[in-house]
């Protein structure tokens, strides 16, 4: 990891040290919550890293009794949004089966499930980034409920039904093959 | 859709079920058809998703991430300072200039009377633009999505 400072003559050592170490702490979160909106893993990384910039950029508006990760959320979620309306970007295969990456002996199994996961992902991006947004969090970062809820600030039992709903959508989209 | 159902079946697809709650959720299931049909489409879902994971990058990349982030914030940096620079030496150029055209005794009064208007013309249309900018973006209700 690189040991030179970061520059801002706006912010205090103690709060570039602290921006520093949240960063350093989130950046997996960041870049996995916007691969599975953006479904491109070069534009993940740019994306999240650009909503760090902007993020160390109103540092000193984050109040820091608060949750770093709710409040950088919301830059993401913007910065996604837009990138996802202005760009038709190729997705890249960004989910992967596990089972897959170990020996699968039978062909026909081996070929049943690339099917699978092939047509999952393009069943996940083309749905709304609402739901979207609802599976990448549960499913994939394994978010509780209550995170969810505080993070979109709808209630729990909003964020359950959501998810209901958005399951729903994917097994439309999913028909005949599970 | 019964909100009791949908609770109960975000807890037992989380596995947080206590026995009686369990007992309420295939209670309502084997009365309803419709709500059994449900059921069984959101595990397979569930299912599905528990298999799938987001793919995982190299620990190259990881280490590449906070280097990559930290140049593009000097870099950043480095552009508004460069930026504020620009602007500082075009307006005192630009002062310097005017000052210089005024004093001069060869242009004649009718060419100097016409670069006034054009420069008051330009900043007072770029005031205006300025204005419509900071007014549009107090009444946005989605100033938060960034264009």
């Amino acid at each position: 990891m690189n040991k030179k400072k970061l520059f801002n003559p706006g912010l205090t050592e103690r709060e570039k040290m602290q921006f520093e170490s949240l960063v350093k702490a989130n950046m997996k979160r960041a870049y996995f919550v916007a691969l599975g909106f953006l479904g491109s893993e070069d534009d993940a990384a740019e994306i999240s890293q650009e909503a760090f910039i902007r993020a160390y950029r109103n540092f000193k508006k984050f109040d820091k009794t608060k949750n770093f990760f709710t409040w950088y959320y919301k830059i993401l979620k913007n910065l996604c949004l837009n990138f996802i309306r202005d760009t038709k970007t190729k997705k890249n295969g960004f989910l992967e089966v596990e089972e897959l990456n170990t020996t699968v002996d039978d062909p026909a199994e081996y070929i049943e499930k690339k099917e699978l996961h092939e047509k999952l992902e393009k069943a996940l991006i083309e749905l709304d980034f609402e739901d979207r947004e609802i599976i990448v969090l549960k499913e994939f970062q394994q978010m509780s409920y209550k995170e969810i809820a505080e993070m979109l600030k709808i209630p729990v039992g909003t964020v359950m039904s959501k998810l209901f709903y958005a399951r729903k959508k994917l097994a439309k989209k999913l028909k005949g093959i599970i | 859709m019964n909100e009791r159902f949908v609770i109960l079946l975000q807890k037992y697809l989380d596995n947080q079920l206590n026995s009686d709650e369990e007992k309420e959720l295939f209670a309502l299931i084997n009365n309803n058809e419709k709500l059994k049909e449900e059921f069984e489409e959101q595990k397979k879902v569930q299912e599905v998703l528990t298999k799938m994971k987001l793919k995982n990058p190299s620990h190259e990349f990881w280490d590449a991430y906070w280097t990559g982030l930290y140049n593009k914030i000097e870099r950043g940096i480095a552009w508004i300072a460069i930026s504020i620079g620009a602007l500082i030496l075009i307006a005192y150029g630009s002062i310097q200039a005017v000052e210089q055209f005024f004093r001069d005794t060869q242009t004649p009064q009718i060419v100097k009377i016409g670069t006034v208007a054009l420069i008051f013309g330009l900043l007072l249309l770029l005031f205006s633009i300025i204005r419509e900018k900071i007014t549009t973006s107090k009444r946005d209700k989605y100033k938060e999505i960034q264009r």
